[in-house]
């Protein structure tokens, strides 16, 4: 199975990535851009087919090393 | 006083930080983060900064992996002295010995240059030596030094005082720098005796490199 990590700063924190990428389309020229985030995205290839063990291994990762939940969330897709 | 400064893949302070309390008297001993003890006659623990494990995934939060970290972290909770300076913070409060997290500078820029701070409390082992409202000027260089804590968090360390250092202008005013909640650049935790900043000390200890008041501030921590 694959398991698709997404993490985001928080709602509320700056992400100042996002604001100088919105500002660079802003004068690129592209109108009615109301907000940018810029997190990252971690792929993972797991060796089980068991979806719910494999939700949780993936939920422990995040929160044990590829998030700081001090301030990001993240999301999981597991195919 | 004996020192441990630890060494992670990456870090490029240590040398500096060893001859910084070499320099005012201390035996030091390189650690290399394989160990997975201290040895017992250490008084204090310094986690050196640099780019441990090329700040990979986020800044500190590989090394706090590393087998010395736990051994650091039995240490600190049984009162042992630990202070973590640039990277060193970061691994300290990816390691939860600290609270709060260091995130990218709001501008983005790599920052390094020398800095004023304001001394914000100095009721504690390391800033003992320095005076409430002192403002010291010690180099800062680092691309993620931005201070976040939420608004909970926040109220409990000033409470606390738990906030050490501000970024400040010459007469001690707050200035923004890197995007810190009210400019904070060092904070230490609810027992005081881990203690986290930005700043270099280690970089401030002869007037003719631009300033000694880092002598000051590694000072308290043998007082």
């Amino acid at each position: 199975m694959t398991a698709i990590v997404n993490v985001f700063l928080k709602e509320g924190v700056l992400d100042p990535q996002g604001k100088a990428a919105h500002h660079a389309l802003d004068s690129l020229g592209f109108a009615g851009v109301d907000d940018v985030r810029i997190g990252k995205q971690i792929v993972i290839k797991l060796d089980t087919d068991d979806k719910t063990k494999a939700e949780a291994e993936v939920k422990e990762m995040c929160e044990t090393l590829l998030a700081n939940t001090v301030i990001e969330d993240y999301t999981i897709e597991i195919s | 006083m004996k020192v441990a400064v630890l060494r992670f893949p990456g870090t490029n302070c240590e040398f500096d930080t060893q001859y910084a309390f070499e320099t005012l008297g201390h035996t030091t001993e390189l650690l290399w983060h394989e160990n997975e003890t201290l040895p017992s006659d250490i008084d204090l623990v310094v986690v050196p900064g640099g780019f441990s494990y090329g700040d990979y995934l986020r800044s500190g939060s590989i090394a706090r992996f590393s087998p010395i970290m736990k051994a650091v972290t039995k240490f600190a909770d049984n009162g042992g002295k630990v202070l973590g300076i640039c990277n060193g913070f970061q691994i300290l409060t990816e390691a939860g010995l600290l609270p709060g997290a260091l995130k990218r500078n709001n501008n983005l820029h790599f920052i390094s240059k020398h800095q004023n701070l304001c001394v914000i409390n100095n009721d504690n082992a390391f800033l003992n030596q320095c005076k409430e409202g002192e403002v010291l000027n010690i180099p800062i260089a680092h691309a993620d030094g931005n201070y976040y804590i939420d608004e909970e968090g926040f109220k409990k360390i000033e409470e606390n005082g738990q906030i050490l250092l501000r970024y400040s202008d010459e007469q001690g005013n707050p200035v923004v720098v890197n995007g810190s909640v009210t400019s904070i650049a060092g904070v230490c935790n609810e027992n005081k005796n881990v203690f986290g900043l930005m700043p270099h000390p280690e970089r401030a200890l002869e007037a003719i490199l631009g300033s000694e008041d880092g002598i000051r501030m590694l000072k308290g921590l043998s007082a």
